[in-house]
């Protein structure tokens, strides 16, 4: 069993979630929130919601296409929003500008619809993220799968999910670990491509567990 | 009955582990590691009765398990002090405000009293409430973190009494809400504090399925057919008289029955006058089953939410709406009215489903009545969106993770 020379080091983070003084009860007003918001906005909205929603697997991406759907009832637009993958996403800059753009977009083409009054307001509200590392480690790939199969969805969603936006990569802690401290490029494209749409974090994790224990039948 | 007022059992972090999992508490403890020692202090102005008092309870023995040195202080006051702050609360949900000027210093004073008996040196002080919101007069030289705890709805306050508070306020470090939609806007941050339930309580916990099965027969109810049930005092703004309406448009399509199950009708003329008009509605409807029930009859609610095969909360205007959230636990399919913090608890056709009128909330019974297996998806969904945000180990964590950010930013 290959020996990492630099352990993996598991972390997690949890979050205070503050409301912002800024809210929208049409899309029209959405738009503008879109532009001023701050990057922590975008986040909360976007991969926080992810992990706050983990366990809807239907047609339920982020907080922004969910209240165009369920407050504005414009299904061509959420539709849109829901199709926007954050697995594509290593800065909140590019991700906050593919939302603008389409909101933009719809609201330019039907302009009636973008100041119809919503079912309830949309508050606009940021993550503030406080990171803890958790004292463990692990140095193989065995003592890797033994920990993540006791891991919390909050660390799993750190290191899985969120870490795109630490790494500025299209890549996940895991997989850059994996591929990096072990060299295992295969198993670390495979587990990156684990679907989040389609899957719990539960899920998630258990097909990555999967992988592994695959990759030691090898 | 259940007994009246039996001592909860005491309770302990490791008793959380099958609910929510091992690597959920260990986080708690290790979030709780850096925090080890550090001085908490809550204060609020009863010890018994309300929401607020009975979170309190069961979080403040947790918060001391993790190693937090955490103390409870309850604020005093003559029945003047008592009549002023529930008009305040009443101004501060938009109603008018006729009491005299004066009322002003008496609830001054009393605060200045309570500042001068308290030690008031922790070094997270986190006050609950309007009440004791002058305590901060106590605060020496800015040091500690204070933090004010509003658990009611703000987004309208009277401007006599707002006015007259906002400037205590203001003197804090930063203020907790239950819901984005019951903020007033403020120049200091505002987080989002969810209200919690606790699974372990008598209102929440696992129940035998005998003992649900005797809670339906001693009041009558059949087992075998549909009972749609609606937790609630019987108030106006709970709409119950809907609810008997929206009952009777299923009941042309369903072979359905109706609980309404509450209490405040012995006490409360209003309450009273209430309960005689939904008893009017439902006459001669053997399939309608309406109970007042006394303050301790926590496990008599527990088994009729666990008994029903729809939850309904009707309500016109809501708080956070903690009776959804023990519905959402039980994996119940609620149908419910998108006012107060319902819509955050209810995610339409995700965790249950919305409702904004009588015939709405009826289409949406039918609905889920026909389709079972969507009914359930619901329920699960529910369940899990509890888990992850309104359980009282959410709260801890929250409350952690406050006391955490607060440290690193000073």
């Amino acid at each position: 069993m290959t020996k990492a020379l630099h352990p993996f080091q598991f972390a997690t983070a949890t979050y205070l979630t503050c409301i912002c003084n800024q809210r929208a009860t049409r899309l029209a007003e959405l738009q503008r929130g879109l532009a001023e918001c701050s990057d922590a906005s975008i986040f909360y909205h976007t991969f926080h919601s992810l992990r706050r929603h983990h366990f809807l697997t239907e047609g339920f991406s982020d907080d922004f296409a969910q209240w165009i759907m369920a407050a504005c009832n414009l299904a061509e637009l959420a539709e849109q929003l829901a199709s926007l993958d954050l697995r594509e996403y290593s800065n909140l800059t590019s991700l906050r500008n593919d939302i603008r753009s389409r909101v933009a977009g719809y609201c330019q083409a039907f302009p009636e619809r973008a100041q119809q009054k919503a079912f309830e307001a949309f508050y606009f509200a940021e993550a503030i993220e406080v990171t803890l590392p958790l004292g463990i480690e692990a140095g193989t790939l065995e003592e890797f799968h033994q920990v993540l199969g006791k891991l919390s969805n909050a660390s799993f969603h750190f290191h899985f999910v969120t870490s795109r936006l630490r790494l500025h990569l299209r890549n996940n802690d895991f997989s850059l670990w994996l591929s990096t401290a072990l060299g295992l490029d295969d198993l670390a494209q495979r587990a990156n491509r684990i679907d989040l749409y389609t899957n719990t974090l539960e899920a998630a994790r258990q097909q990555l567990l999967d992988l592994i224990s695959q990759e030691f039948a090898a | 009955m259940s007994e009246p007022r039996r001592k909860p059992r005491t309770v302990h972090m490791e008793d959380y582990v099958p609910i929510v999992g091992a690597p959920e508490i260990q986080e708690l403890h290790a979030l709780a590691s850096r925090l080890k020692g550090r001085s908490v202090q809550m204060v609020n102005s009863t010890s018994v009765g309300g929401g607020v008092a009975e979170i309190l309870s069961r979080l403040v023995p947790l918060i001391k398990e993790l190693g937090l040195n955490i103390r409870w202080d309850v604020m005093t006051g003559g029945d003047d002090f008592f009549e002023v702050t529930k008009a305040f609360h009443n101004a501060l949900h938009g109603a008018p405000y006729e009491k005299p000027p004066e009322s002003f210093e008496i609830f001054l004073a009393y605060n200045e009293q309570n500042r001068a008996r308290l030690e008031m040196d922790s070094e997270f002080t986190i006050i609950h409430d309007p009440q004791p919101v002058a305590l901060i007069n106590g605060r020496k030289d800015r040091t500690g973190h204070w933090i004010w705890r509003c658990h009611i709805d703000l987004s309208q306050p009277n401007p006599k009494v707002w006015d007259f508070l906002e400037p205590y306020v203001l003197r804090y470090d930063g203020s907790l809400f239950s819901s984005p939609d019951f903020t007033h806007p403020t120049p200091i941050p505002q987080y989002l504090f969810y209200p919690s339930i606790d699974p372990l309580s008598e209102k929440n916990r696992d129940l035998e399925p005998e003992f649900v099965q005797g809670v339906l027969e001693r009041f009558e109810i059949d087992a075998k057919r549909p009972i749609l049930t609606q937790i609630s005092r019987f108030d106006r703004l709970k709409d119950p008289v809907g609810v008997v309406q929206a009952y009777k448009i299923v009941k042309r399509y369903f072979d359905c029955q109706l609980v309404l199950a509450g209490g405040g009708a012995a006490d409360d003329p209003e309450g009273g006058k209430v309960l005689d008009e939904v008893r009017e509605v439902s006459a001669g409807d053997p399939d309608i089953f309406i109970l007042d029930l006394p303050p301790w009859s926590a496990l008599e609610i527990n088994a009729l939410q666990r008994a029903s095969t729809i939850v309904i909360q009707k309500s016109l205007r809501e708080g956070f709406g903690l009776t959804v959230t023990e519905a959402l636990w039980k994996k119940k399919p609620v149908v419910a009215s998108a006012v107060g913090g319902i819509p955050i608890q209810v995610i339409h056709k995700h965790t249950g489903m919305l409702a904004h009128s009588v015939e709405g909330t009826a289409y949406q019974l039918r609905y889920l009545l026909s389709n079972p297996a969507f009914a359930s998806r619901l329920g699960r969904h529910g369940h899990e969106h509890v888990r992850e945000q309104f359980l009282i180990t959410s709260a801890l964590s929250r409350y952690l993770t406050l006391f955490l950010h607060s440290m690193d930013h000073s």
